[in-house]
């Protein structure tokens, strides 16, 4: 809501000494936020000239230019050249002099004005356009004064004062709660409040003339919405006989101009003045268009309606219209229709000031999208009982500048019912606030916000609210008023004592330690955006759906992420192009995995206030697609980066696995590391992640290189090596605490071990098998070589493991250790042809 | 055997002269044991003087044994002092040929980091659990009842067309991703034990394009406390604990009044900070009062019974003012040199 001051010190009186940051400030405190400020930015000499003479002067550009002797009040008359012919002599002009300032293109660029040569001439000044004085758009001559009905302003006057162009507004933002305040009525209320400035209603400023003779007007609301009928008050009057090309006054378009409204006619620009000033929409008819009198209804199925936008809207059955003989003739409360509108021959004008739905209005603006200043204010809630003061103010108006007479031909309607008193306990603020308000506090605050108290005394209070606050409800809306207006910077700070908590969630420190050990261990952490592309679904997780959103930003990124490492190449690729390559990136985030042939959501939702039953909040969580906690790693480039005497360390599938094993040892959980295959994968370097579940193995993830012609395609490096991991899963299937073993202390038996086994046997799972069949004595195995090359016999490997044996009740001799070895030889014998190598 | 030395006090003298003088000549350890061989093993003089004590006289031996004892004493004396002269000079030479430029050693752990936003929740969760308050989780993409309804959002209350809020196709099955984490507090009181202190950290969604001060996936910190007679004293209390520890002891909370469906009475707070880029100054950081009546009433809990506050900030944007970021571009878009410049402390 744009506040122009001259306007609001109408209606509450300001200080001499008022400022756009004082009104602003005001304002602020009773809760309305601080948006902008509004100026003309038009700065003296600006002043009232009259033509004495000109002469056009043709010039070689092909222009003719008019040098002109303008009167502006001094002894001599100023030498002034002007582009403009839309002039005569002896009009009246504004003429701005050297000094002074006019709107530039930006606020701290103005442009100036000077005596300058020109075209041969020194020109003294300019003779202005409207836009050139941000009057608005006009600029296809220059202003005359006549034009805006000021002709006899004297020679010499300053202009600026003269067309409002020293006013100035302030921009403030208006919650949708407080409909009331888009208007200059309760905006004037409200810094009343605030400052204890005397406030004077415009409502009671005039008084509504009941109409003789009846204009026939039916509400027929055969569909009401949620229960509300469409129209519950609706006045009219008639003014006949106006001429409506005569001019807006400047004092009404410099006000119109600086709340944010052009200005378009003198009928339309005292409808827009009358619903800034009281908040009431008001539209005006040509009398003569109408064919009888109105129904106001729902549309009927295929109805259609030109709109004064020249737009041919089909209307939807849940829209409410204003229909004459001829059909429809508006959208209520949305927009007026183009049969109707008033032209420059239209002499009698029907006012219409009604009041709607805020629901109805509020769909019928969104499904056409057409919002406009009046379903903004009807959405919010408009004042019921304001419709005939408004009506007459638009009467009074185009009487006075129009030239009209009212007629008594009109109608007043009103069901609407009155606010039902809340019974109220004064002692509530002070203990939902926590500030010890006084009962006088509380009665002073709720009579300011023009509510009814009865009886002031005693312990429950019987408050009606004011017609403008339909957001005024139960005795809590009344607390916040008493909080609001005595002020929150009574209100004290007190922390309050929590009981006992306990900590963080299992899995909320165990995501901690996954992202504290990875970053420790030379990851960076990054926060992707988890909007992404069918086909980066499509190649990391194929055939699986993921969610769609209805309305992306880019609908190329329209599906919810079901893995991290679409994310994770993105981010690659955009600190590659950045010059940074060599990469260690992590991220833990969620992804969003609906099943498929699932259908999520619901049809409906649980109304009202109330908690649903547990039945009803179980099919609302079913309804969500399950989403995880999933970490994902990404590394290119080198590992370790060439120092003196070191050579660099390419990065590769070692990251990716190491990520894994820091993992499991940050979660207490053991990932079991197998060959596996992933189609965006290297199939040759491809392990599947998997943890012991009580049920069996259960797969948590994948880890490898990115298929290096996808990676070429990606515009990344030869070698990718990606991993992500079901972190949930990782934690679930976690340890909740560490189980230790005590420890042996007896001698140690350390022996080698070299087996044998064809080239494609995975060393971890003959590993496995010799530490399954050497038995408890084996206290640690580890592989130290895998020897491929002469001495062995073709398509075979020989894998070198280091032992060592250890009892806990006596010495091991090393024939008790290299009977257990050669156990465990045997083993990998039967799963894996193996044989010892001498 | 020629003609052995006699055992005199001026052969052992001289003798030990001779030790003596090779011991001092001595510039390594091995000319110190080519010294030794010849002046103290077997064979060298004053071992043969040794060995002939053996053979005299009885009354001689006693005399002979101690000037030749005395010899060998000081002969060994010198052995061993000029050693440790020598090991020491060897062990200087050998830690000199092993100095390193300490500046050029090359590394091989890598450097890591956190994201500050990752950080800064952790740091905001711990502040509310030493207070004894819980963290509450919720789903991203969250039905329609969670994310509006259930916190008195009408479903034609121009309030939730404000939210630009991203839809799940098809929008009449009401999935959203959640605007705010303000879900969490309703899923808090349906399934906690009254009271209930609870902060919920997340990501949050709105449909905004990515420009310097806004981004369409963002994150909230968000708290609710309801219990018996909580008032929004209460709610101001915790706030400036929350700013104190954020933005240092001169931090400062002034509440403006505002609308929210969810509270009534409802406040913008503004945060007072002291060393905010660019001078001291108020800086809005989010929205807050008390819990609105419907939303208990939601959850299924009595309004005349209990009460209590809610609130909630934008994370991102009080990293922002918090540590001078400019650029909103630099917390979504994953420049590891932005995180890096953090590294494990936000």
């Amino acid at each position: 809501m744009r506040v122009p001051l001259s306007w609001l010190g109408e209606w509450v009186d300001l200080p001499d000494d008022v400022s756009l940051e004082s009104v602003h400030e005001a304002l602020v405190r009773v809760g309305f936020e601080e948006e902008d400020v509004h100026t003309f930015d038009v700065a003296g000499p600006v002043v009232v000239g009259r033509v004495l003479e000109f002469t056009p002067e043709p010039q070689s550009n092909g222009k003719t230019i008019n040098w002109c002797q303008v009167d502006v009040g001094e002894p001599e008359p100023r030498g002034i050249v002007c582009g403009a012919h839309n002039f005569a002599v002896g009009d009246k002009v504004v003429v701005t002099l050297p000094g002074a300032a006019l709107p530039g293109p930006t606020a701290s660029d103005p442009f100036v004005i000077a005596a300058r040569r020109t075209y041969g001439h020194i020109s003294d000044g300019m003779i202005a356009s409207a836009r050139e004085l941000g009057l608005g758009d006009e600029h296809s001559g220059i202003l005359r004064l006549a034009a805006l009905g000021l002709d006899d302003a004297p020679v010499g006057a300053d202009a600026i004062q003269l067309l409002g162009l020293d006013d100035a507004a302030v921009e403030i933002n208006v919650t949708p709660d407080r409909g009331y305040a888009l208007s200059i009525r309760g905006v004037a209320r409200e810094y009343s409040n605030s400052t204890g400035a005397t406030f004077r209603d415009p409502a009671l400023a005039v008084t509504p003339t009941a109409p003789v003779e009846i204009f026939p007007v039916r509400i027929d609301d055969m569909a009401p919405i949620r229960g509300a009928v469409g129209s519950r008050a609706f006045s009219t009057r008639v003014v006949r006989g106006v001429d409506v090309t005569r001019p807006t006054p400047p004092w009404m378009m410099t006000r119109l101009l600086l709340a944010g409204m052009r200005s378009v006619s003198l009928p339309v620009d005292i409808t827009n003045y009358v619903m800034l000033e009281l908040g009431q929409p008001t539209h005006g008819y040509d009398l003569a268009k109408l064919q009888g009198g109105f129904v106001v209804r729902r549309a009927a199925a295929g109805e259609k309606l030109e709109t004064l936008d020249g737009v041919v809207r089909a209307l939807s059955p849940e829209d409410l219209l204003i229909t004459d003989g001829s059909g429809p003739i508006g959208l209520a409360g949305v927009m007026g229709g183009a049969r109707t509108e008033i032209s420059d021959a239209t002499t009698d004008i029907l006012v219409e000031a009604a009041n709607f739905d805020p629901i109805s209005i509020a769909r019928t603006a969104r499904r056409h999208k057409l919002p406009s200043e009046a379903s903004r204010r009807f959405e919010r809630g408009v004042d019921p009982t304001i419709g005939p003061a408004a009506a007459q103010r638009v009467v009074e108006l185009l009487v006075e500048l129009a030239g009209g007479t009212a007629d008594p031909l009109g109608s007043t309607y009103n069901v609407f019912p009155a606010a039902p008193p809340i019974r109220f306990d004064p002692a509530q603020p002070a203990a939902a606030i926590g500030v010890e308000y006084s009962e006088a506090e509380v009665h002073e605050a709720l009579l300011a916000i023009g509510a009814e108290v009865s009886p002031a005394g005693g312990d429950r209070w019987t408050v009606t609210p004011p017609p403008w606050r339909p957001d005024l409800i139960d005795p809590l809306t009344l607390v916040e008023e008493v909080a609001r207006l005595v002020g929150y910077d009574r209100i004290p700070s007190v922390l309050p004592i929590a009981p006992p908590g306990r900590g963080l969630s299992r899995a909320q420190s165990a995501r901690r330690r996954a992202a504290a050990t990875l970053a420790a261990a030379g990851a960076t952490e990054v926060l992707a955006y988890p909007f992404t592309s069918a086909a980066m679904v499509a190649l990391f997780s194929p055939g699986l759906p993921a969610v769609q959103l209805a309305n992306p930003l880019d609908p190329q990124n329209g599906l919810l992420r079901r893995s991290l490492l679409p994310g994770l190449i993105e981010v690659a690729r955009r600190n590659l192009a950045r010059g940074m390559t060599d990469l260690a990136l992590f991220e833990i985030g969620t992804v969003f995995l609906p099943e498929p042939g699932v259908v999520y959501g619901t049809d409906a939702i649980p109304v009202g206030a109330a908690r649903p039953d547990d039945d009803a909040i179980a099919k609302l969580d079913a309804s969500i697609p399950p989403q995880r906690w999933h970490v994902g790693g990404l590394f290119l480039g080198d590992a370790l980066t060439k120092q003196p005497g070191a050579p660099a360390v390419a990065a590769g599938l070692t990251d990716a696995l190491d990520a894994v094993r820091q993992l499991s040892l940050a979660l207490a959980v053991d990932i079991a590391i197998t060959t596996g295959s992933h189609p965006g994968f290297h199939p040759g370097r491809t392990a599947s992640l998997s943890v012991a579940a009580p049920d069996g193995p259960r797969a948590v993830g994948v880890a490898g290189e990115l298929l290096p012609s996808l990676a070429h395609e990606l515009d990344l490096p030869h070698v990718v090596a990606i991993v992500e991991l079901d972190l949930d899963a990782l934690i679930e299937f976690g340890a909740q605490h560490a189980t230790p073993h005590p420890l042996g202390t007896l001698p140690a038996a350390t022996q080698d071990l070299s087996l044998v086994v064809p080239l494609e046997t995975p060393a971890g799972e003959v590993l496995a098998a010799v530490v399954a069949g050497a038995g408890a004595l084996l206290e640690d195995a580890r592989l130290v070589d895998d020897y491929r090359g002469s001495g062995l016999p073709g398509g075979r490997k020989s894998l070198t493991f280091a032992l060592r044996f250890r009892a806990p009740d006596r010495t091991l001799t090393a024939a008790e250790a290299s009977e257990a070895k050669l156990a465990g030889a045997a083993r990998a014998g039967e799963l894996f042809g193996a044989t010892v190598r001498q | 055997m020629p003609d052995a030395p006699q055992i005199t006090e001026s052969a052992v003298e001289s003798a030990v002269e001779a030790a003596l003088a090779a011991i001092a000549s001595a510039g390594d350890s091995a000319a110190l044991k080519a010294a030794r061989a010849a002046h103290s093993a077997e064979g060298s003089p004053l071992a043969n003087f040794n060995a002939m004590i053996r053979d005299l006289p009885g009354e001689q031996k006693a005399a002979a044994g101690k000037l030749v004892g005395a010899a060998r004493a000081r002969v060994n004396e010198a052995f061993a002092a000029q050693e440790s002269v020598i090991l020491a000079a060897e062990e200087a030479a050998q830690l000199a040929a092993e100095a390193v430029d300490v500046t050029a050693v090359p590394s091989r752990w890598r450097a890591g980091a956190r994201h500050p936003l990752s950080l800064l929740m952790e740091q905001m969760s711990d502040l509310f659990i030493s207070m004894g308050w819980e963290i509450g989780e919720g789903p991203e993409l969250e039905h329609e009842w969670f994310n509006f309804d259930a916190l008195n959002f009408d479903e034609d209350h121009p309030a939730r067309a404000l939210q630009d809020t991203f839809f799940v196709e098809p929008a009449e099955r009401h999935l959203v991703l959640r605007t705010h984490t303000s879900p969490v507090q309703i899923r808090s009181l349906l399934t906690r034990p009254l009271p209930v202190y609870v902060a919920a950290v997340g990501r949050v969604y709105r449909t905004d394009e990515l420009d310097a001060t806004h981004t369409p996936v963002f994150h909230q910190i968000e708290g609710i406390a309801i219990d018996k007679g909580l008032t929004m004293a209460n709610l101001r209390g915790t706030l400036e604990h929350m700013a104190h520890s954020l933005f240092g002891q001169g931090a400062q909370i002034r509440l403006r009044p505002n609308y929210f469906p969810f509270t009534e009475p409802s406040a913008e707070m503004d945060v007072w900070v002291e060393n905010a880029k660019g001078g001291p100054r108020w800086v809005e950081w989010g929205g807050c009062g008390m819990v609105n009546r419907n939303v208990l009433r939601s959850a299924g809990i009595d309004p005349n019974e209990y009460q209590g506050f809610a609130f909630g900030m934008g994370v991102d944007r009080t990293l922002m003012f918090r540590n001078g970021l400019n650029d909103m571009h630099d917390i979504v878009e994953g420049d590891v040199r932005f995180s890096r410049q953090f590294g494990m402390v936000v």
